[in-house]
């Protein structure tokens, strides 16, 4: 089915542009992985538009594509960085990185394996449709505290990122 | 219908999450190391999103809304800081930042 096709397409060019951020084997410049970040969120909006939320989609890309990924260029054009090109992760590192990472996989794999008996909608045919229009009035109604107190937030955050680059930072 | 499951979804949003973990803990710039955070953010996103659909409930994507913005303040401050580092120190790199060690 096109459905299927469509899942797992975007679920493994996720995965692998994803990996391709992490460990390019090409290339160790910070761009290439801002570049590759984008390619992740765009897929991952087409996952979230496989799960009907259409909403969140158009807001993973208009966020994080658009607003996120462009301060990340900023940031690495503003800083010239091209130190890590020279040096070399040490092979320590990355072992245990790998073990650390396995053991969370583990973890991960032993909650999944117990998943389809305990949730409730696990195996049945999924019934949300998560249209912009009931999203709107849950978040206007009744989450409507928590709506006001993030627009403080980030109102904060603006602020001490206007005292964070400040030239001469105390 | 479709045969892609809320355990579908989950793998790879678990996938995703080990993805972003090994970003952290093998990467050396920051900047990397925070492009594997958002790595790791998203999964959750998609767990939630994943877990809002299958159970017919509408609050797992309200959660999604609120953490893609806290994640961009997160981000905003924490790259002001990164450059703030930078001003100072002339490196964004994590083995130059031992202030604290003993």
């Amino acid at each position: 089915m096109i459905q299927d096709v469509l899942f797992y397409l975007f679920a493994f060019m996720t995965l692998l542009s994803a990996v391709l951020v992490v460990a390019n084997p090409v290339s160790r410049n910070p761009v290439t992985s801002a570049m590759f970040l984008v390619l992740t969120i765009l897929f991952m909006a087409g996952l979230f538009v496989q799960l009907h939320a259409f909403f969140l989609a158009a807001v993973q890309i208009l966020v994080y594509a658009g607003a996120v990924i462009v301060l990340f260029l900023f940031v690495i054009m503003l800083l010239d960085l091209k130190e890590e090109q020279s040096r070399r992760i040490g092979k320590l590192g990355s072992v245990l990185g790998l073990v650390s990472v396995g053991v969370v996989f583990v973890l991960f794999n032993r909650a999944l394996s117990g998943l389809p008996a305990k949730v409730p909608g696990a195996t049945g045919q999924p019934s949300l449709e998560g249209l912009t229009a009931p999203l709107g009035h849950a978040l206007f109604k009744q989450y409507l505290l928590p709506f006001e107190i993030l627009s403080v937030l980030l109102l904060v955050a603006m602020v001490g990122v206007i005292l964070l680059s400040k030239k001469d930072l105390r | 219908m479709t045969s892609i499951g809320l355990g579908h979804y989950l793998v790879v949003s678990a996938a995703l999450f080990c993805i972003g973990l090994f970003g952290v803990v093998t990467r050396r710039s920051l900047l990397v190391i925070y492009m594997s955070l958002e790595l790791m953010l998203n999964a959750a996103n998609l767990a939630l999103v994943a877990m809002s659909r299958f159970n017919g409930n509408l609050d797992g994507q309200i959660m999604v809304f609120f953490t893609i913005t806290v994640a961009a303040a997160e981000v905003s401050v924490g790259l002001a800081m990164i450059v703030a580092l930078c001003r100072k120190r002339r490196s964004a790199h994590v083995e130059d930042l031992t202030t604290l060690k003993l």
